[in-house]
């Protein structure tokens, strides 16, 4: 291959580059390692992590089973290795998969359109406020407080820059629901999005007709925001709001630290132009017969460049074929039977805490831990393998002796039972 | 009607939706332990749906039938060689997917206590490590998701560290070559975009560029080595001209697998710049994503990048956000872990010394392929090509669907925008001898039926399963879900 080229060489590859850009040293990276040590070392590092029997974490990340289908089908190379699906005509399978998606997170968020994935929950709510934004001409976001702290600081991160004026409203300390009186104060002629999340992040479920009935009322739109999309088998869909961002992890995505998750942004169809993020849609091929490809890209960065919705290119292909494959095997009475049994088991540990707000609650619930400190609870859990749950002053400093409490199909009623008696129920 | 007409179903698959039946499920949950609730007592009535429309009802072989088949409508690296330029699409090893899967890995909460979450700063610790290694910089953030993002993040980090010396600036200087993420990012940072044109060679030309810069230029996005393939030889003259003038020099790193081992972007006048690990470091593209787009920087930007940080004590690792300059989060948690890990794990196969060799072996795949194609396609410029070759021909849309036909996913199809009819071809190191002949001799093979029959060229593919797709179609009147 290098007679061809005409070189004698490798190096002389690059003979061409400036001397003072070619790296004469050697990366301080160790020798190619064999795929056993590779194995071995990344099972050394995951023994290093917490090995519990049970978690009682939720606050975004849940803790949901698997069904072993969901990696079978992602592990297919077909799907595994392939591109961004621009070529329509040998990219079918993606292409269609991503149809079914689309469909499916319309039939559950009660939108008419939905995109093919964004990063992740986070990251879909500053875009979902941008296209408010964009929508209405103007630049003030009210945000609850409810809604997940790392989501409003991401969005708080992405619109710094921007002549965005982001406003928070609180929270009704009984209910823990939206405080109806301090949204009233933070609408304006200016508020181009009210931004609320249900279940919010106390596990609490809101009042979203209200909320877009006052939002509507000053030409706001609302942004209804999940974290949880088990709830969506149970509550009722956003049908009120104006545009949906989510996060899909409870579908079949590990909790993996944190990441990769996949997000979604759906929303009422005038305002698909303005959505960011790859669409699939329905055509023909030359022989009539039912095709798919991606569409309106004239939104996306490779066509508009500067003048684009969004600068995401990339999305999370994969991990929404994950929440596909997990959406068609619950299916519509799975589904339904999966947000009961996290309903009941929630209930089951909720019901003997002292419960910190009385709004109604899905599968979290923050519980007061009296004169314990939340450490020294989820210390005496971990003797039994148990991860506590999450200590909310670190979010909410008004919330001390607070633990948000996640509990689902997976959570055990004997683990249940030692949370119940470390907390002294 | 007779609807299974061929020995593999394809055409005719039925959606999930069109093969559902009331009843039919693929899951089992256990046996609840805990007594049932009654949905409209807990929640009250008005917050409870009613069932979902149209949701699939499906057994679980149909569900694996489904997928499989839809699979196999799919081209992928597993197939063939795949030459999409700037994209990097190289053999994805299956240990990778293995090691990620790994059970302390997948189930750990991020929310977890540190001292629980020991292993995966580890992990993190490392690939940070690595990754400044490689691109010669002084600290790494693994938190952006893809690679726009992390344009975003650098672009917000210029920012930051402008307007901590008094002046964000208006503008970033942006090359016409650049990919479309580059201008939109600089954008969603607030900034106002300036193109600027490549010269004859298809390279920034300095001169100009000095003309250009002023104090109200707060960076130039230069993509290195550029989407022709060209390594932009100028690069340290560039950033001497920035810095000058008190601005950034951020390099998009969508093409440093022509650079890994042989030339370190920080060593040369880069300030930040960032990695796609789904190219260079092969993580699955997956279709799409998941990607990874870490950001790599000199000391001055470090105070400024995004919460936590890793930090490191007797007691071990933890998360530090005590870090006023920083300039927030980018996304909630730590980074797309999942991907991260397949990373390191291809760094730690390669070693160093492996990483080197196999750019070697990427310029040396494009360069062997230019040589074979020369004779009948037009190279857009004639400046030596690193690890990806750009030709020029005006039918360079039918070409690409022909080439469907020879069993090879096409180039990536008219970019950069510079080049009319642009063929842009990136082999990567992972392909044989025998695949790159295979593939040029497809290429010659269509250069002479566009020759002799340019209509078979036209309604290519003629051997797919679903042929030409009509896209202005599905623009004209969006179908994007299916209805009953």
């Amino acid at each position: 291959m290098l007679d061809t080229t005409g070189l004698s060489t490798l190096e002389d590859l690059y003979s061409h580059l400036p001397a003072d850009v070619r790296f004469q040293g050697e990366l301080n990276i160790p020798h190619g390692k064999s795929e056993y040590e590779i194995v071995d070392y990344f099972r050394a590092r995951g023994h290093e992590n917490a090995n519990s029997r049970a978690n009682f974490l939720g606050a975004g990340v849940y803790h949901h089973y698997r069904p072993v289908p969901v990696d079978t089908v992602v592990s297919r190379g077909e799907f595994l290795t392939s591109y961004t699906p621009y070529q329509a005509e040998i990219s079918q399978g993606t292409l269609t998969a991503i149809f079914e998606f689309q469909t499916m997170i319309c039939q559950l968020t009660g939108m008419d359109v939905a995109n093919a994935s964004m990063y992740d929950g986070s990251t879909a709510v500053p875009e979902a406020a941008m296209m408010a934004m964009r929508i209405t001409g103007r630049d003030g976001i009210a945000v609850a407080r409810t809604v997940h702290p790392e989501y409003r600081e991401v969005l708080g991160t992405y619109t710094r820059h921007q002549t965005t004026s982001v406003t928070e409203f609180e929270y009704d300390p009984e209910t823990g629901q939206v405080d109806v009186e301090s949204l009233e104060q933070a609408l304006n002629e200016n508020t181009a999005a009210v931004i609320i999340q249900s279940p919010n992040f106390f596990g609490v479920v809101e009042d979203a007709k209200q909320i877009a009935e006052m939002a509507h009322a000053k030409g706001a739109l609302l942004v209804f925001v999940f974290t949880e999309a088990v709830s969506l088998g149970l509550l009722e869909p956003p049908r009120d709001a104006d545009i949906v961002a989510g996060e899909l992890q409870s579908f079949a995505i590990a909790p993996s630290y944190g990441g990769p998750f996949a997000g979604i942004i759906a929303c009422k169809d005038k305002y698909v132009r303005q959505l960011p993020g790859r669409l699939v849609g329905e055509t023909k091929d030359a022989s009539g017969n039912r095709a798919f490809c991606l569409t309106l890209a004239t939104r996306e960065q490779h066509i508009r460049r500067e003048k684009a919705t969004s600068n995401i290119c990339t999305n999370q292909a994969l991990i929404a074929l994950m929440a596909t494959v997990f959406m068609a095997l619950y299916g519509k009475q799975g589904l339904r039977e999966l947000a009961e049994q996290n309903l009941a088991k929630a209930h089951y540990l909720g019901e003997r805490l002292w419960r910190r707000f009385n709004g109604p609650y899905f599968n979290e619930f923050v519980a007061a831990t009296g004169v314990q400190s939340p450490e020294e609870i989820n210390k005496r859990l971990l003797g039994f393998q148990i991860v506590g749950g999450l200590p909310l002053d670190r979010f909410y400093p008004e919330l001390r002796n607070s633990v948000l409490l996640c509990c689902t199909e997976m959570s055990r009623r004997a683990d249940m039972d030692a949370v119940a008696e470390a907390f002294g129920a | 009607m007779i609807k299974k007409v061929r020995q593999h179903p394809s055409q005719n698959e039925s959606l999930l939706f069109e093969t559902s039946s009331p009843g039919k499920a693929g899951y089992q949950l256990p046996q609840l332990d805990v007594p049932a609730v009654d949905p409209a007592d807990a929640l009250g009535p008005q917050h409870v749906r009613q069932e979902i429309p149209d949701f699939p009802e499906v057994s679980e072989v149909d569900v694996i039938r489904h997928f499989t088949r839809l699979s196999t409508w799919n081209y992928a690296i597993d197939l063939g060689l795949y030459p999409l330029g700037s994209c990097t699409m190289k053999y994805n090893p299956r240990v990778n997917e293995a090691v990620a899967r790994t059970e302390g890995l997948m189930w750990i909460h991020p929310y977890q206590p540190d001292e629980l979450s020991q292993g995966a700063f580890a992990i993190f610790a490392e690939l940070e490590r690595v990754l400044a290694e490689i691109t010669g910089m002084d600290g790494v953030t693994l938190q952006p998701a893809a690679g726009a993002h992390g344009e975003l993040t650098g672009i917000l980090l210029v920012r930051a560290l402008l307007e901590a010396q008094g002046n964000p600036r208006k503008k970033v200087i942006v090359p016409d070559s650049a990919h479309g993420t580059n201008p939109a990012s600089v954008r969603m940072a607030g900034y106002e975009v300036v193109n600027v044109a490549s010269n004859d060679r298809g390279m920034l030309d300095a001169e100009a560029l000095a003309r250009m810069v002023d104090e109200d230029v707060a960076a130039i996005m230069i993509t290195n080595p550029n989407t022709l393939g060209v390594f932009e030889e100028h690069i340290s003259e560039v950033a001497r001209i920035l810095h000058s003038k008190g601005a950034l020099v951020y390099m998009d790193g969508a093409n440093m697998n022509a650079l890994a081992g042989i030339s370190r972007p920080g060593d040369y006048g880069v300030d930040l710049m960032h990695l796609n690990l789904h190219k260079t470091f092969s993580t699955p593209h997956g279709g799409g994503g998941p990607g990874s787009g870490p950001v790599a920087v000199k000391k001055p930007l470090d105070p400024f990048l995004p919460l936590p940080r890793l930090q490191h004590a007797a007691s071990g690792w933890s998360w530090n956000y005590d870090r006023p300059q920083s300039i927030g989060r980018v996304r909630a948690f730590y980074g797309n872990f999942g991907v991260l890990v397949r990373a390191l794990a291809y760094i730690m196969a390669h070693g160093g010394d492996g990483l080197r060799r196999a750019t070697l072996d990427a310029l040396l795949n494009a360069n062997y392929l230019r040589k074979l194609l020369e004779a009948d396609y037009e190279i857009a410029y004639n400046a030596p090509s690193m690890h990806e070759c750009v030709f020029r021909h005006p039918a360079t849309g039918a070409i690409a669907k022909r080439l469907i036909d020879y069993g090879f996913h096409p180039y990536t199809v008219s970019f950069p925008l510079i080049v009319h009819g642009a063929m842009m071809i990136e082999p990567t190191e992972t392909e044989s001898k025998q695949e790159l002949d295979l593939f040029a001799d497809a290429l010659i093979s269509i250069a002479q039926e566009d020759r002799e029959n340019p209509d078979l060229l036209l309604r290519a593919p003629h051997s797919t399963r679903t042929n030409k797709v009509d896209e202005v179609g599905a623009a004209r009147k969006p179908t994007l879900k299916w209805t009953r």
